[in-house]
């Protein structure tokens, strides 16, 4: 595989992760459970956001044609689409928003960390700006963990059901295929083993203080890198691009 | 008896001489009361109004104005945070407000039961929703109560931002395709006289009005303000190319303002009675949310509780 397709293809990945669980949050807004976490989920829908700005612009240009973020943000089919399934996922209750976060940030702070040493300067330096993000988002994923575990009975059952939904969305953070080894080869991109551990690392410290049981790993969803995806982003692709397909050409 | 009258007579004197009132300087009753009805409607008003707002974040055209509306919504609910917390140096608690706001006993401003039905709603929410906002808030930092006023200064400066951006919406509309343009016109025809109508009753008519002005929490009257917001976004109108809905509108040479036609204070009355289009869905909005967060601001008191315990037993 050629490189610069790989990274075209890496770039959109990252974009549409960090983009569609900004979309998901964003959700959220003006609906909290309280004034505080409706600010602190806004600020993640925010951050997520630039950060998936930096990975579509620099997509664009990498791909050469001349496509913007926005072409490429609302001009892309479902089908097209290349986020892990994991970010795609309804907001459920908000044992199930906290749950998804956490295990996203679990896999996303090792992986920025590791993207720091990149040979790609543009991406060294997204992940500069985004560790310091991702940090605090894991910070207050793993507290809101511990406070459902160790909370009620009520608010436990939730953390530990929400666990056990999204888990089988995690497979997906540590597969490899012909893109990444590609990049992986180049040095763009770092190896994988080192960022699971960090994640099995996290996970089990957190889990552990929060009195929830790790679920097995059984099945491994999959399919969300080849854009196959759960039928949820379809729906949520008809919002966010309606203006755009509505209005072909306008500017906003 | 004598006290109590020399104890008003020093408090107007403060009032009087330009001195901020802190929480815990004596003040009159009905001072205090005054001030919890107006600064925590303020701060549900903060609150409620997100909802109109956010029912744009998951259709925002692009990504920039996405990030621009969260941003701004997010402020808004700081600024909710802040007044709560200003409220809450009268003496009365952010759960008790609240709780007032849900049963429908504590009113928010009546402009967010007005729905939101296009994107061009995002640009009239902010050319004039937080335009009319300002020129209330702008008079507010210099209100006679110290927390009040501080929160009001840092409040300004955000809502003179999110003015500025819903106008640059409003004018990248009015000179886009011709969908866009009368999409921006039909948001100025819809939002323009709820706009008008949140400075509240005329002065003849306004029930708080005089007790609040000898007391400097209100400064300027509702007329005075309304003025001002009309002279000011008349022009702003026509420099995007929409036009005001309003056959009366007229340059008063002699005035040296805008003549505008009547307010419908029968549509006013009816709304803040309950029956604005969106009532009865904001204040179901604001009651799930409530209902479907219990159990979670349960379990972070549970969970605080439980590591204080462990702390105490260590
Ligand atoms: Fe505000
Ligand atoms: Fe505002």
């Amino acid at each position: 595989m050629e490189l610069n397709e790989a990274l075209f293809q890496f770039c959109l990945r990252r974009g549409d992760d960090t983009h569609v669980l900004s979309h998901r949050l964003g959700e959220w807004c003006g609906h909290g459970p309280v004034l505080e976490e409706d600010m602190a989920l806004t600020n993640r829908a925010l951050d997520l956001l630039g950060q998936a700005r930096n990975y579509l612009q620099y997509a664009g240009q990498v791909e050469g044609k001349g496509r913007s973020e926005d072409d490429l943000a609302y001009l892309r089919n479902e089908r097209g689409y290349v986020n892990c399934k994991l970010v795609e996922q309804p907001n459920g209750d908000y044992a199930h928003t906290i749950a998804k976060c956490f295990l996203f940030d679990a896999w996303h702070l090792p992986f920025l960390k590791a993207q720091l040493d990149s040979k790609d300067e543009q991406l060294a330096a997204i992940a500069g700006k985004a560790v310091k993000e991702a940090t605090y988002h894991l910070r207050h994923s793993s507290e809101w963990m511990v406070r459902f575990g160790d909370g009620t009975e009520e608010s436990h059952q939730r953390a530990q059901q929400a666990l056990h939904d999204l888990w089988t969305f995690t497979g997906e953070l540590f597969e490899t295929d012909e893109v990444y080894t590609t990049l992986q080869q180049a040095g763009i991109v770092p190896d994988l083993g080192p960022i699971k551990e960090a994640f099995d690392r996290t996970v089990n410290e957190v889990l552990a203080e929060a009195t929830l049981k790790r679920p097995e790993d059984e099945f491994m969803a999959s399919g969300g890198r080849k854009g196959q995806h759960t039928e949820h982003l379809g729906h949520m692709l008809g919002e966010m691009q309606f203006l755009q397909r509505a209005h072909p050409g306008a500017q906003w | 008896m004598s006290d109590v009258k020399n104890l008003e007579e020093r408090f107007q004197e403060r009032i009087d001489d330009e001195q901020k009132i802190e929480p815990r300087d004596w003040m009159p009753d009905k001072y205090r009361q005054n001030l919890i009805r107006q600064i925590s409607q303020h701060a549900h008003s903060e609150v409620v109004g997100m909802l109109p707002e956010g029912n744009w974040i998951s259709r925002a055209p692009s990504l920039r104005r996405k990030a621009i509306l969260l941003a701004k919504i997010q402020d808004e609910a700081g600024h909710g945070l802040y007044l709560y917390s200003a409220a809450e140096t009268l003496g009365v608690g952010r759960d008790q407000l609240i709780d007032q706001l849900l049963t429908g006993k504590a009113k928010y401003s009546s402009i967010f039961n007005y729905p939101s039905l296009s994107w061009a709603d995002i640009g009239a929410i902010g050319w004039l929703v937080d335009g009319a906002a300002i020129m209330n808030q702008v008079m507010l930092t210099r209100t006679s109560y110290g927390p009040y006023a501080r929160a009001m200064v840092r409040i300004c400066k955000e809502e003179s931002f999110h003015q500025r951006q819903g106008y640059e919406i409003m004018s990248v509309l009015a000179s886009g395709t011709e969908e866009q343009k009368a999409m921006a016109q039909d948001a100025l025809d819809r939002w323009w006289w709820p706009s008008l109508m949140m400075f509240g009753p005329n002065d003849a008519d306004s029930a708080h009005s005089a007790e609040s002005m000898k007391w400097k929490i209100k400064r300027e009257s509702n007329d005075e303000l309304r003025q001002r917001f009309v002279d000011r976004t008349v022009q702003q109108a026509e420099t995007i190319g929409l036009t005001v809905p309003d056959p009366d509108l007229k340059w008063n040479e002699e005035r040296g303002h805008y003549d505008f036609g009547p307010i419908d204070w029968d549509e006013f009355w009816n709304v803040v009675k309950g029956n604005g289009p969106c009532n009865r869905d904001r204040m179901k909005a604001r009651r799930e949310a409530h209902e479907n967060g219990r159990w979670v601001r349960e379990a972070a008191a549970a969970h605080a509780a439980k590591k204080a315990a462990r702390k105490t037993a260590a």
